[in-house]
């Protein structure tokens, strides 16, 4: 009986934990739902870099930074996708560069857009991420030796990045983060739905869902 | 003797009370932290650390039967998390000043996340948890002594 008894409310505390999960994410998909067709604007402003054609039906929206190990890791598995159906996905950057610090590399990074070198300039900074971001422990100095590999001007970078402009794209895009509640970095939306369950499997069938809808075989 | 029985009876069901509510206490911390997605800030590691092990301590102390060395065991921990709920709540009331807290780096301590009815939040729930817990104890205690 009191095995039963303590069995039984085991069994029902993760029944309630499971419950209020499936609860919980059913009410965030449709509260991002709604925002996604009410304000799109959310997830796709102007001054986001974009890569892959405009006539896209499935827009993936990734907030991320420079300095995060698994925007990294995830960077060339996006591009895999994006190969596997080409014109039907266009990737939207956004920045969340939550650690101090680490916005030092978005204004990198977009000083060097200004030199029309973003999408290498982003490449190397992830292949070499283990040389200036090693444990977080971020070391701009070190990226300088790998910017010219892309052509880029270090000078020049040196002086743009303090551009007001950009700390207010970056401005723009933290306070979108605080509205979306993105709390980590990669954080995906498809289409305005949110990739709950965190993992490559769970992003490439959210996408797969999305382009399922929009290209009906 | 009824009157043992009846005791013991009532001894491990008190003891069953408290470990419902560590039970319920741990699966309400793990589903902020998993689903709502609440980073925990160093205090309520804190609190953690004293609540966590009392799900396993409190449900050994009732099997087979009863066993009134588990107080000595649990004390200490409901003691120390609740005293580290009680510094979480007046920092985060704004009593004790914000500066002179150990987090500075992460999550603050002092973050806002669930205030029920307006004014309760998740270091008063484990105040009051602790607080429970440490007094079903004592009750144990003097019942068993």
């Amino acid at each position: 009986m009191k095995y039963v008894l303590v069995g039984l409310t085991c069994v029902l505390l993760v029944l309630a934990f499971i419950a209020g999960n499936s609860y919980y994410k059913g009410q965030q998909a449709e509260k991002y739902g709604f925002m996604a067709e009410k304000n799109a604007e959310l997830f796709v402003r102007d001054h986001s870099p974009t890569y892959g054609s405009d006539d896209a039906k499935v827009y993936l929206v990734e907030f991320m930074d420079p300095a995060c190990e698994t925007c990294a890791a995830f960077a060339p598995f996006i591009k895999k996708i994006m190969a596997a159906n080409p014109g039907k996905i266009k990737l939207v950057l956004r920045y969340a560069p939550f650690h101090d610090g680490a916005d030092n590399f978005v204004k990198i990074l977009e000083a060097a857009r200004m030199q029309g070198k973003y999408w290498e300039t982003l490449d190397i900074m992830f292949k070499t991420q283990n040389v200036w971001a090693s444990h977080h422990h971020w070391q701009p100095e070190k990226l300088w030796q790998f910017l010219p590999q892309v052509g880029l001007d270090i000078e020049r970078i040196k002086k743009d990045m303090n551009d007001p402009a950009i700390a207010k794209i970056i401005e723009q895009d933290m306070a979108d983060v605080k509205t979306l509640n993105v709390q980590k970095t990669p954080g995906y939306f498809v289409n305005g739905k949110p990739l709950q369950n965190f993992g490559y499997k769970q992003l490439y069938q959210l996408i797969q869902d999305e382009l399922n809808l929009q290209y009906p075989q | 003797m009824p009157q043992t029985d009846h005791a013991a009876k009532t001894n491990w069901t008190l003891l069953f009370l408290g470990w419902l509510l560590v039970s319920v206490s741990t699966t309400i911390s793990l589903f902020f932290s998993y689903v709502l997605e609440y980073e925990p800030c160093v205090l309520c590691w804190y609190q953690r650390i004293c609540l966590f092990p009392m799900v396993f301590i409190l449900a050994a102390g009732l099997f087979p039967v009863f066993d009134k060395s588990v107080i000595k065991y649990a004390l200490p921990l409901s003691i120390a998390g609740g005293l580290t709920a009680f510094y979480h709540t007046l920092l985060y009331a704004g009593i004790i000043p914000e500066n002179i807290q150990p987090c500075s780096k992460g999550v603050s301590c002092t973050e806002k996340y669930i205030e029920l009815f307006g004014f309760i939040s998740i270091p008063m729930l484990s105040f009051l948890a602790f607080s429970t817990l440490v007094a079903l104890l004592l009750i144990l205690k003097r019942r068993t002594s």
